[in-house]
């Protein structure tokens, strides 16, 4: 399948704005739910300093949505071990200088471990 | 079930109404593991895709009602992103290794053909099942309640193939690979490995029909490892070798991935892989799952309402489910459904006294035949595994 760029917010913002209407217990009411899509890559990630290479680098083995599903659970000690985990136990091709970007990149927009 | 109700139940599998809709936020905060998404990939039905390369597909509350969960609707888990489409004319089984005395190719023909025929209903639950709800959150895919399902799986015992090509007295562990690979050279293949006991019980199977049907593509066609009462890292999909060796293997995903703290928890231990501090993870733990009411739901005062779930383990089977709604100060067991074998989930359901208005907590706890049940505190474990806390549902009697 080829990948395709899609708009991951779309769904969840119209999901939310059905919600956000009055419930009325059972009643059935009407809303435009969205139909489920075919399956598609994601390619977006948040626009910052870093970007463009860490999706580069992350895409050649995997789809980026894994990044922000994480988030929850990194910091930047966390994302320094996954890409260490990535170059030494996976192969990935990044080189020191790079990884530094990745990491200044996934730690300021990717981190929401709390506690 | 309408549309509408069908909808609410998918939202309300993954958390959604739990967490209630924030809106766009910097990070995903939902305890569902953030972003929900329904997607089909060609032949499944709608599953909520927490990630589309390698595909991590996870089936709907709605979809885990049914005793048997639908082939279209059952999860879907890879660690590699290149998944051919085999084509089973070309496709051959190789059993070798060093401790194989006579090793041996098959086609699906020779492999249906050779050997007797075994069904076997079993519950397959990914490892990392229930991740997203860990508390401290943990790296991974965040699955919801729904990397698993109830299958009837058809195939030839395991250890009939094995004893074909000849088991040498000094086998130890017997390896598995599949069709899936990496696209980097330098990424550890997917193979696992079996204890040699393991891999002879006569409940492991290799298995090339799904609840009647052929295998999904997306769950393993043509051939597939069944491990009942294990979890899903051992179910190798789309398999192409085995090798019977006097070794521990010593791959990436037997070495260093699906680890759990040595001696944390009551499962089969797998020997030749521990080491003093972690050991594989095996053996599923007793545990449930409530589907009905759903998180959130309103029930109407005095009308007829019905608790119903499933519950599992690694293999013993269950022998009683249990209800509490008062705060656990008293428990009631529920009526079990048809009993399916010990590694199937029973159904259970119970009424619901809807006579007075207000908030109620029900929590559900299974116990199994060998006597574990489902504790009240999560067993932190940093790979996110075993996450069979006591089930708890709240609804609204209004």
């Amino acid at each position: 399948m080829r990948p395709r760029a899609r708009h991951p917010g779309a769904v969840l913002a119209a999901l939310a704005a059905a919600l956000a209407a009055p419930t009325f217990g059972d009643t059935p009411r009407a809303v435009s739910a969205p139909m489920p899509a075919m399956a598609a890559e994601v390619t977006d990630l948040r626009d910052g300093k870093g970007r463009d290479l860490t999706v580069g680098r992350c895409v050649i083995c995997h789809s980026v949505e894994y990044i922000p599903a994480n988030a929850p659970a990194m910091d930047r000690a966390a994302w320094q071990k996954t890409i260490q985990k990535m170059k030494d136990r996976f192969g990935a091709p990044i080189s020191d200088e790079e990884a530094k970007q990745i990491l200044d990149y996934l730690s300021a927009n990717y981190s929401g471990k709390s506690g | 079930m309408s549309a509408l109700t069908r909808r609410e139940a998918l939202l309300a599998a993954a958390g959604f109404f739990a967490a209630g809709a924030r809106g766009e936020e910097k990070v995903p905060a939902a305890s569902n593991g953030g972003d929900l998404s329904l997607a089909t990939l060609r032949g499944k039905n709608p599953l909520i895709q927490r990630a589309f390369r390698p595909p991590n597909f996870e089936t709907p509350l709605a979809d885990l009602v049914p005793l048997y969960t639908g082939n279209a609707a059952f999860f879907v888990r890879y660690h590699l992103p290149v998944i051919p489409q085999v084509v089973t004319a070309s496709w051959r089984l190789q059993v070798g290794g060093p401790s194989a005395q006579r090793p041996l190719a098959l086609s699906l023909r020779e492999l249906k053909g050779s050997f007797p025929s075994v069904s076997l209903a079993a519950v397959n639950q990914c490892s990392g099942n229930r991740r997203g709800l860990f508390s401290p959150r943990v790296p991974g895919v965040q699955w919801g309640n729904g990397a698993m399902g109830n299958a009837l799986w058809s195939g030839v015992r395991l250890r009939d193939v094995l004893h074909k090509a000849g088991v040498a007295a000094d086998a130890l562990e017997v390896v598995f690979n599949g069709a899936d690979t990496s696209v980097l050279p330098a990424t550890p293949d997917f193979v696992k490995s079996l204890p040699i006991d393991r891999a002879l019980d006569e409940s492991t199977l290799i298995a090339f029909e799904m609840n009647g049907q052929p295998l999904p593509h997306w769950n393993g066609a043509p051939a597939r490892l069944i491990v009942p009462g294990w979890t899903g890292t051992y179910w190798m999909k789309h398999l192409t070798d085995i090798r019977i060796q006097p070794t521990a293997f010593d791959g990436f995903w037997m070495k260093s991935a699906y680890r759990i703290p040595t001696g944390a928890f009551p499962t089969a231990r797998f020997v030749s892989q521990e080491t003093p501090e972690t050991t594989p993870i095996t053996e599923m733990l007793v545990n449930s799952l409530i589907t009905s009411p759903t998180p959130a739901a309103r029930l109407r005062r005095g009308e007829p309402a019905q608790l119903a779930g499933k519950a599992w383990d690694g293999g013993s089977g269950i022998a009683a489910v249990e209800v509490s709604v008062d705060g656990r100060r008293s428990w009631r067991e529920a009526t079990l459904g048809r009993d399916l074998g010990r590694f199937a989930w029973r159904e259970f359901q119970l009424p619901l006294d809807t006579s007075s208005a207000g908030a109620l907590e029900i929590a559900v706890r299974a116990r199994s035949r060998n006597g574990a049940t489902q504790p009240e505190a999560l067993t932190f474990n940093p790979a996110g595994y075993h996450d069979n806390r006591v089930q708890t549902v709240r609804v609204e009697v209004t």
